[in-house]
């Protein structure tokens, strides 16, 4: 094995990892403070990925516009999601919140197919975000700097929000004890919709450089990395947002490394992956970063 | 009172009528009109429409068509079929487009003795030790033996690396074909790696083949995942021909692949520079007025599915099933719109296949190879 060879395997597996992360930690955000896992997460994916599409191939907007509509719409129907079918919820058992969010997913693809179809779009990825940089033997594609920068900055943002902000000690406080909190005077389901805005607005971000790399935009588009997504949140302690940003990268050089060493063995790739997953799992029960956190 | 009994049996006779006229013939129909392979159904089934635009009565009845969607999806097709045959009574079917999803759905169609005639099903168990089974198309021992020919004679390749779908039978089968005839030529397969349907990254497979250094790619796969990989190839500086199946041939391959799939030879069951018969120019002709779109290969395939089926009822003479299914076993020399299509009592056909490629964003025919 050669040793460029490796490294072209780091820098993809690392491009992958970072995408995985950013939509792990809207993830482990929302389940953080709700204890829901929230399976139309993914689809915000795919949401986001068809509103970029359609504002730059319908609408001809410049494409930074059309990004920054599309974030902010996905966000905006994080929000509406949780009123919607979340928080008329709130107070009964956890598994009918849980059952909700999977029929969240299935009317999100649903609509997808009955509004724009079955069939794939191809993403316009904008001149900067393509071609690659030649280092010695390696070669890095352009957008990979992009996806890891991006994921970087995004993830400081987040631990400085939830750690420092005045909003990040309610949400803190919130996955607690919700109702000692709203005795305390927080508006619980404000700090509730902010989680969701800003998990949907990462999951936005996720969306569109998923598509830049893989310019196929299809209702379903959303189901597999979000699956996967959610398998790295776990990974790193679910709840966790830095945890959540590991588990991503684990899960995605995992995934490239053992592809591009084993060869024969590509049709086991998930396999594998997800023997990773219960061997640390069954070392660490809580993940990686995770605590136990109460009930 | 007596005005509502009247109002009521006027009703009664307004709805019985259309039964006394003359009853529809049902022909199902099951597309994969979304999912995965959503193209090929969507162009399938537009190619069918105006077949029965063209075609619209058999035995002085009308013929119905009772399309269901499979979603891409093995469950749903089997799902689907029997739905056709035990709510829609249906006389006939046509579908699946992708081999997987045609077995899935073949095995009620054979127990229930319902005539089932595949557009582009190419993987030979489709049809094995079916006696209802049909389809219109080449079979993929075939399909490989022309690619291997195409990349020892055409390309000059000495070596080639395999990557294909796990997932789906036809790309396994195909892939399997294709390196044991590309080993009678003298060739090598230097690597052979593998994905599932689904997947998006591709690179660690590319980076094996790109280590292998082989003469020519080979895929035998389905069109998005064949423009993914050819753009994730291009950009790791992957640079050798790639050789691909009739899985490739649907527009979102150049539109998503843009310029790196220029160059893509491939295997197909036609191109619309090969319509040489009366019905062929008669179906472009309306296909491109009705549709304003150019004729792709699934929607000629739909189209003479549709033909062939409805041939098959009319010299049957009647819509009961056996009497269908011998008349499409007798099949000759039928001219479709993509050929002249003969049907073996075993269910396949023998038929031209076409070698095309990428040139400038658009499908171009090369050449014809008889059987």
């Amino acid at each position: 094995m050669d040793y460029a060879f490796f490294l072209q395997q780091i820098v993809f597996g690392l491009t992958l990892g970072c995408l995985y992360a950013l939509i792990a930690i809207g993830y482990t955000m929302v389940y953080g403070v709700l204890r829901l896992i929230n399976f139309a997460h993914g689809d915000l994916l795919m949401v986001s990925a068809y509103i970029a599409f359609f504002g730059i191939v319908m609408f001809h907007l410049p494409w930074p516009a059309a990004l920054v509509i599309a974030i902010m719409l996905t966000g905006l129907l994080g929000i509406l999601i949780d009123r919607g079918a979340y928080r008329p919820l709130r107070r009964s058992p956890r598994i009918s919140a849980l059952i909700t969010a999977i029929g969240v997913s299935f009317l999100l693809e649903n609509l997808g197919i009955v509004i724009i179809g079955g069939r794939p779009k191809s993403f316009p990825v904008p001149e900067m975000f393509s071609g690659y940089v030649a280092v010695g033997g390696v070669r890095i594609p352009v957008l990979s700097f992009w996806v890891v920068l991006i994921t970087a900055l995004l993830l400081v943002a987040v631990v400085l929000v939830v750690n420092r902000s005045k909003i990040g000690i309610a949400m803190r406080a919130l996955s607690r004890d919700v109702e000692t909190v709203s005795l305390m005077g927080v508006d619980a389901n404000r700090v509730i919709s902010f989680t969701f805005f800003l998990g949907s607005i990462l999951a936005a971000v996720g969306g569109i450089l998923w598509c830049m790399k893989y310019p196929a935009v299809e209702p379903f588009m959303g189901v597999i990395p979000g699956l996967k997504a959610f398998v790295a949140a776990v990974l790193g302690g679910i709840g966790n947002v830095t945890g959540a940003a590991i588990g991503g990268l684990i899960l995605g050089l995992a995934e490239i490394l053992i592809v591009a060493v084993r060869p024969d063995w590509s049709g086991y790739r998930d396999a594998i992956a997800f023997c990773i997953l219960i061997v640390i799992l069954l070392t660490r029960p809580t993940g990686i970063m995770g605590e136990d956190l109460p009930d | 009172m007596k005005r509502r009994v009247l109002l009521v049996v006027m009703a009664l006779l307004v709805f019985c009528a259309p039964a006394w006229a003359s009853e529809p013939v049902n022909l199902g129909v099951y597309l994969p009109m979304t999912g995965n392979v959503a193209a090929y159904g969507q162009m399938a089934w537009s190619g069918i429409t105006i077949a029965h635009k063209m075609e619209r009565e058999v035995l002085g009845r009308p013929v119905d068509l009772k399309l269901v969607d499979t979603k891409s999806d093995k469950v749903e097709s089997a799902n689907a079929v029997s739905r056709l045959i035990e709510r829609e009574k249906v006389v006939a079917i046509i579908g699946e487009m992708i081999s997987g999803n045609t077995m899935a759905g073949s095995d009620h169609a054979e127990r229930r003795k319902i005539p089932m005639v595949s557009p582009t099903a190419t993987n030979p168990i489709v049809t094995q030790n079916k006696k209802y089974i049909f389809r219109v198309c080449f079979i993929d021992p075939d399909q490989g033996r022309i690619a291997a020919k195409l990349a020892d004679q055409e390309l000059k390749a000495k070596t080639a690396a395999l990557i294909y779908d796990i997932s789906q039978d036809y790309c396994v089968a195909l892939a399997k074909f294709f390196k044991n005839e590309f080993a009678k030529t003298g060739g090598k397969i230097v690597a052979e790696t593998k994905f599932k349907t689904g997947d998006r990254d591709f690179t660690p497979q590319l980076s094996a083949i790109l280590a292998a250094k082989p003469d020519i790619v080979y895929a035998p796969i389905y069109y998005t995942e064949g423009a993914l990989i050819a753009r994730q190839a291009r950009e790791m500086g992957l640079d050798v021909p790639i050789l691909a199946g009739d899985g490739v041939q649907a527009p979102e391959l150049i539109k998503i692949g843009g310029k790196s799939v220029e160059g893509v030879y491939f295997t197909a069951h036609f191109h619309k520079e090969m319509i040489a018969n009366e019905r062929g120019k008669k179906f472009l002709e309306a296909y491109e007025k009705e549709t304003g779109k150019s004729l792709d290969a699934f929607a000629a395939m739909g189209a003479d599915a549709y033909f062939i089926t409805v041939d098959a009822i009319r010299r049957a003479g009647s819509t009961d099933s056996t009497k269908i299914r011998d008349a499409l076993a007798s099949t000759k020399d039928f001219e479709g719109v993509t050929g002249k299509i003969t049907l073996k009592d075993d269910g396949n056909a023998i038929k031209a296949m076409v070698v095309n490629r990428v040139k400038d964003g658009e499908f171009v025919y090369v050449t014809t190879i008889n059987p």
